[in-house]
C-alpha cells in the first residue's frame, strides 16, 4: 500500500461523495429539459441534502435500533461500492478487498438492511416495498452477475482492477458478448435505481412506488443519509458501466498525467450516461409491477446468453 | 499398538464416543429429573463436543489412524479410521454440537412427550453414532452406526408422539431413511467387487470397471441422497424437521445432512477412484435442481421452521453442485480446480452447520416464548426478545449468503470454481457449466429473499397478537449456545483463509492438492485462490472499511447537524387506522414468488367474494412431487399388493393346496 494508493482512493472518495448527487442533479436537468419544463440548478440534490441533515429525525414508537442503523450501513455500503469500482485509477489500495461478486454481495447487503428496516415500523406501505424491493433484488442481482461475469471471462479475472485494465488495453472492437451483457446492464440498471420503467423516482403514488415505500418512514438525517446513499448507487452503476463497457481514459498506475485527464474525461462519460438516462425515463412509461419480473428475466437470460456467446465464439 | 498410556487421536474420538453413550444412559438413571439432565448432563456434553472438536482438529494434519473394535458379531470386528477427511467432519459434529447441547440443556423442560431422561438418551445416542458414522472404516460398521442414528433420530423427531402429525412425520423419515439405506447397502455390495471382503480398504484397492463404478455411484447419489434431502428424496425433510424440538432440528439439519454429503464424499472420492466426468454433470444437476426447489418452497412457507427445513434442502444442494463441480474437474485432472470446487463444498457444509443450526436454535427460543410456529401470528419479536433477535440477524445475513458472513465465502468460492469451466477440454461442459453458474446466482439471490421474509415477520413490524409483548427472552444456557453460534459464523466469515488451511489436508488426500498449498489461498486477510490479479476478497478488510464509513459518517452527521430525534407514530401516507394486522403476512410476502413460479406449486386458493359476510382467504401450497411421484408409488405398491391378496383365501383346504403345488413343483425341478 502506497502513499499515491491513498490519494487515489481518497479522490476517488471525494469524486463519488461531491460527483453522485451531481449526476442526479443533472439527470433531473437534463430530464426538465426534454419535459419542456424550467430545471432545477445541478446543486439542488446538495440543498435538499442539506435541509434534509438539518431537520429533526422523526421515529416511530415500536421502531427497533435497526431502523436507526440501516441508513447508516446503507451509505457505507453504498460508498465502499462507489469507492472499488476503478473509475479515475486501477491503482486503488481497498480494490483486493472486494471483487466483482463481492460487490454485488455489497449491493444486497443494502438491500436487506433497507428492507428489514422498511418492515420494522409495521406499517402497510413499509412491507409492500420491502416485498417489492427484494422480488426486483432477487431478479435484478443474478443478472448484473451475469453482465460481471461476462466481463470476468472476457479479462478472466474477477477482480475489478484487473478487469478493467485488461478490457481497457483490448484493441477497439465491438465483441458480440459485451453487446449482450450491455443490453442486460442497462436494464438492471434500471431496475436496481428505481428508474422507468420499474420504478418512477418522481412520484409517490402510493400503489406503484417501490424506492419511495421503503424510505416513507424516514425524515431528517436518516433520509438525507439514504437520499445521498441512492444517489451514490446510481453513481456506482454508471460507473461500473463505464469502467466496463468504454474502459478508456481511466489511469494506471504511477501515471499522473492520466490521473489528472481522468477526472475529466469521466465527467463527460457520466454527462453522457445522464442524458441517454434522461431520455429513456421521458420516453418509456412505467410499467406494472408484474411486468417486471418479465423484464428482469429478459435481463437475466441475456446475460447468460453473452456468457455462452463468449464461450462459444471466444469473443 | 500404540504403548498403554499413550492415546491417538482416534482413542480420543472413541472416548467421548463413549462418553456420550455414558451420558445417555446417566439420563435413564435420573428418568423424570429434569435439573439434572438439563443442568448437568448435557453441558458435560457439551464440553465433550469441544473435547471431540479439539482431537479432530489436531488430527486433520497427521496421516490416518486405524483401530478395530471387537465388538458386535464374531469375526466381524468394527475397523474404524480417522483420516483427514474423517477427522474434518468430526470437527464440524463437534463445534456444532457444543453450541447445540449447551442450548438444549436451557431448551429442553417438562412435558414434550418423552421423559427428559429417555430424551437424553436418544440425544445421545444420536450424537455418539454420528461420530461412530464418520470414524467407520469397513460397510458392516457404517451401516450399523448409520441405522442407529436413523433409529436414534427417529425417537427424537417424535418426541411429541401424542400428537398424530408428527407421528407421521417420524413414520415418512424412518421409511426414506431406510429406502435409502437398502440403496448405500446395496452400493457398498458393488464395491467390494466379489471378493466378499466388505472394508473399506479393500475397496479402495479394487480397480472398478466403468459400468459397476457408475451403478456404485448412482446408488450411492440415491442412498445418501435420501439423506440429505436431494429432490425427489426430499419429502421427509420439511415434515420431520419441524417434528423435532428445535435443538434436534437444528442437530439434524446442521449435522445429520452432513453425514449424507460425508458418505457421498467417501465415495465418491476415496472408495471410488478415478471419477467419470458424466458423474458430475448428474450430480451438478441433481443439485441445482434441490437448491432451486429448497429455496422456491422456502419463500412459499407460512411455518417458520418448515421455511428452514426448505432452506436447507437449498443449501445441501449448493453442496452437492459444489462437489458436482469438483467430480468434474477431477475427472479431467484439474486437481488444482477440483480442490477449489471440493473446499467450497466442505466449507459450506461447514457454515450451514452453523449458520442454520443458529437459526432452528432461534426458532426453538420463539416457539418457547410465544407456543406460535405460523410467521402469519408473530411479529415484532427483536423489541422484546432482542438476544434471540440479534443473534437470528446473523444468521440470516449468513444464509442469506452475503458479505462479510460465512455464507457469502463459501458461495464466492463456488463461483470461483464456476469461472474456470473455460478451461475444460469437453466444449459442451463449457457450455453447460456457466448456465449451472446462473442457477446457482438466481439461488443465492433467492436465499436473500426467503431470509428477508422470515426475520422480517418474525422479528420486526408489530406484534400481530397481543399476548406476543408477555414473550420473553432466551435463557442463560440457550444464550451461551446462541452466542458460541453466532461467533462461529462471524469468525468463519472474517477467516476464510485460516478456514481453507484446515480444510486442505481433506482435498489434499482426496483430489490431489490443497488449495492453501504453496501459500497460494492468499495471506490471512486477503482471500485469493489462484492469484489476487485473478480474484480476491477480503471480509477483514470489508468490514472494517463499512464499519469505518459508519461510524465517521455517525460522527460527523452529529458534528456538523445535530443528533435530535422524536418518537412519534408512524405514517405511513398519513393512514390514521392503523392496526397491526394490516402489516404484510407471510403470504403476502411470498405472493410475487408464489405467481413468478406457480407451475412449481400445487395451489389450492380459496377467495372470499364481494359479498361475504365473513370473508376468508386462504392459501395451501403443496409440494406436486408428492403427488407425482410417491402417491402414485404408493398406489403401485396397493395394486401389486392387491393382486397378491388374491392368493389369500383364508381357507386352511386353500393353503394346503398351496402346499402340496409348491411341493410338487419342486420335485419336479429336483427330478430335472
Amino acid at each position: 500500500m502506497n502513499l499515491e494508493g491513498i490519494l487515489a482512493q481518497l479522490l476517488a472518495m471525494a469524486v463519488a461523495l461531491a460527483g453522485a448527487p451531481l449526476l442526479v442533479g443533472w439527470v433531473n436537468q437534463c430530464r426538465a429539459w426534454l419535459q419542456n419544463r424550467r430545471a432545477p440548478p445541478l446543486a439542488m440534490p446538495f440543498r435538499t441534502l442539506h435541509k434534509l441533515f438539518w431537520k429533526e429525525s422523526v421515529v416511530a414508537h415500536d421502531a427497533s435500533p435497526i431502523f436507526r442503523i440501516a441508513p447508516y450501513i446503507v451509505f457505507g455500503c453504498m460508498l465502499l461500492a462507489a469507492m472499488i469500482i476503478p473509475i479515475l485509477s486501477t491503482n486503488l489500495p481497498l480494490a483486493p478487498a472486494a471483487d466483482a461478486i463481492a460487490l454485488v454481495g455489497l449491493f444486497g447487503i443494502a438491500r436487506l438492511f433497507i428492507s428489514l428496516a422498511a418492515m420494522d415500523i409495521g406499517a402497510s406501505f413499509g412491507t409492500l416495498g420491502a416485498r417489492r424491493e427484494m422480488l426486483i433484488g432477487f431478479l435484478a442481482e443474478p443478472a448484473f452477475l451475469m453482465v460481471l461475469f461476462t466481463a470476468s471471462l472476457i479479462s478472466s479475472s474477477t477482480s475489478l482492477a484487473t478487469t478493467v485494465s485488461s478490457l481497457g488495453h483490448r484493441e477497439f472492437a465491438i465483441l458480440p458478448s459485451l453487446g449482450f451483457a450491455g443490453i442486460a446492464f442497462m436494464m438492471v440498471s434500471l431496475a436496481e435505481n428505481a428508474r422507468v420503467p420499474v420504478d418512477n423516482p418522481a412520484t409517490h403514488l402510493e400503489l406503484t412506488m417501490i424506492h419511495e415505500a421503503l424510505i416513507l418512514e424516514y425524515s431528517g438525517r436518516h433520509l438525507a443519509l439514504l437520499e445521498w446513499a441512492a444517489a451514490l448507487k446510481l453513481f456506482a452503476y454508471s460507473c461500473a458501466g463505464i469502467a466496463i463497457f468504454f474502459p478508456w481514459g481511466i489511469a494506471e498506475a504511477r501515471d499522473h498525467v492520466a490521473l489528472l485527464w481522468a477526472l475529466p474525461v469521466l465527467a463527460a462519460k457520466l454527462a453522457l450516461g445522464g442524458l441517454g438516462l434522461a431520455l429513456i425515463e421521458t420516453a418509456l412509461a412505467k410499467m406494472r409491477i408484474f411486468r417486471v419480473p418479465e423484464f428482469l428475466a429478459t435481463a437475466f437470460l441475456l446475460g447468460v446468453l453473452a456468457i455462452l456467446v463468449h464461450l462459444l465464439l471466444g469473443a | 499398538m500404540p504403548f498403554p498410556g499413550e492415546l491417538l487421536a482416534i482413542d480420543g474420538a472413541l472416548l467421548v464416543a463413549g462418553a456420550w453413550l455414558a451420558i445417555g444412559i446417566a439420563g435413564i438413571a435420573v428418568l423424570h429429573d429434569i435439573r439434572i439432565v438439563a443442568r448437568v448432563l448435557f453441558p458435560v456434553s457439551a464440553a465433550l463436543s469441544l473435547a471431540l472438536a479439539g482431537v479432530a482438529l489436531a488430527a486433520l494434519p497427521g496421516s490416518p489412524q486405524v483401530a478395530v473394535l471387537a465388538i458386535g458379531l464374531p469375526d466381524l470386528p468394527f475397523h474404524l479410521r480417522l483420516d483427514a477427511l474423517s477427522a474434518f467432519f468430526l470437527a464440524l459434529l463437534g463445534l456444532a454440537s457444543a453450541g447445540i447441547s449447551v442450548f438444549a440443556g436451557g431448551y429442553f423442560r417438562q412435558g414434550e412427550g418423552t421423559p427428559p431422561g429417555l430424551l437424553c438418551l436418544h440425544y445421545h445416542l444420536f450424537l455418539a453414532s454420528m461420530a461412530m458414522v464418520m470414524l467407520a472404516d469397513d460397510a458392516y460398521a457404517f451401516m450399523v452406526t448409520w441405522e442407529m442414528m436413523a433409529l436414534a433420530s427417529f425417537f427424537l423427531v417424535t418426541t411429541n408422539h401424542r400428537i398424530a402429525e408428527i407421528r407421521r412425520a417420524g413414520y415418512l423419515y424412518l421409511l426414506v431413511a431406510h429406502v435409502g439405506a437398502i440403496a448405500i447397502l446395496l452400493c457398498f455390495g458393488v464395491l467390494q467387487a466379489n471378493t466378499g471382503d466388505y472394508t473399506f480398504a479393500n475397496m479402495r484397492a479394487q480397480a472398478h470397471p466403468p459400468f459397476w463404478a457408475s451403478c456404485a455411484f448412482l446408488l450411492a447419489l440415491f442412498g445418501f441422497g435420501a439423506k440429505a434431502g436431494i429432490v425427489p428424496l426430499h419429502v421427509w425433510l420439511p415434515e420431520a424437521h419441524p417434528a423435532a424440538p428445535s435443538p434436534v432440528s437444528a442437530l439434524m439439519s446442521g449435522v445429520m445432512l452432513k453425514t449424507a454429503i460425508y458418505g457421498l464424499v467417501r465415495v465418491n472420492f476415496d472408495l471410488l477412484g478415478s471419477p467419470l466426468w458424466w458423474w458430475g454433470v448428474v450430480a451438478l444437476a441433481a443439485g441445482l435442481a434441490t437448491a432451486l426447489f429448497g429455496v422456491v418452497f422456502a419463500a412459499a412457507q407460512v411455518d417458520m421452521k418448515r421455511l428452514l427445513a426448505y432452506s436447507s434442502i437449498e443449501n445441501i444442494g449448493l453442496i452437492v453442485v459444489g462437489l458436482g463441480l469438483a467430480i468434474i474437474f477431477s475427472a479431467y485432472a484439474m486437481a488444482s480446480l477440483a480442490a477449489l470446487a471440493l473446499t467450497a463444498a466442505l466449507y459450506h457444509c461447514l457454515n450451514h452447520a452453523f449458520f442454520k443450526s443458529l437459526l432452528f436454535l432461534g426458532t426453538g427460543c420463539v416457539l418457547h416464548a410465544t407456543r406460535e410456529r405460523s410467521l402469519g401470528k408473530l411479529g415484532g419479536l427483536m423489541r422484546f426478545m432482542p438476544w434471540v433477535g440479534w443473534t437470528t440477524l446473523v444468521g440470516v445475513i449468513a444464509s442469506a449468503g452475503l458479505p462479510p458472513s460465512n455464507g457469502f465465502a463459501s458461495e464466492w468460492l463456488l463461483l470461483q470454481g464456476f469461472l474456470f469451466t473455460g478451461e475444460l477440454p469437453n466444449p459442451y461442459l463449457r457450455m453447460l457449466v456457466p448456465v449451472f453458474a446462473a442457477g446457482v446466482v438466481l439461488v443465492a439471490a433467492l436465499a436473500g429473499y426467503v431470509m428477508v421474509k422470515f426475520f422480517g415477520i418474525i422479528f420486526l413490524g408489530r406484534p400481530r397478537e397481543d399476548r406476543l409483548a408477555q414473550a420473553h427472552d432466551a435463557g442463560a444456557l440457550e444464550r451461551i449456545g446462541l452466542a458460541w453460534l453466532t461467533a462461529g459464523c462471524v469468525l468463519l466469515g472474517l477467516f476464510p483463509v485460516a478456514v481453507i488451511e484446515v480444510i486442505d489436508p481433506v482435498t489434499a488426500a482426496l483430489v490431489g492438492r490443497g488449495l492453501a498449498q504453496g501459500g497460494s489461498a492468499g495471506t490471512w486477510l486477503l482471500l485469493a485462490p489462484v492469484s489476487d490479479q485473478r480474484a480476491s476478497y477480503s471480509p477483514v478488510l470489508f468490514l472494517l472499511m463499512t464499519a469505518a464509513i459508519v461510524v465517521v459518517t455517525f460522527f460527523l452527521v452529529r458534528r456538523f447537524y445535530h443528533g435530535r430525534l422524536r418518537r412519534a407514530a408512524p405514517w405511513d401516507c398519513g393512514f390514521p387506522l392503523q392496526t397491526a394486522r394490516m402489516q404484510d403476512t407471510a403470504e403476502g410476502f411470498g405472493q410475487p414468488i408464489r405467481q413468478i413460479f406457480e407451475p412449481f406449486y400445487r395451489m389450492q386458493r380459496e377467495l372470499p367474494s364481494p359479498f361475504d359476510a365473513e370473508p376468508r382467504y386462504r392459501v395451501s401450497v403443496e409440494d406436486p412431487l408428492w403427488g407425482w411421484v410417491y402417491l402414485r408409488i404408493a398406489a403401485a405398491t396397493e395394486a401389486a399388493s392387491r393382486w397378491v391378496g388374491l392368493l389369500q383365501r383364508g381357507r386352511i383346504s386353500i393353503y394346503l393346496l398351496y402346499s402340496f403345488i409348491t411341493l410338487v413343483a419342486l420335485l419336479f425341478l429336483t427330478q430335472a
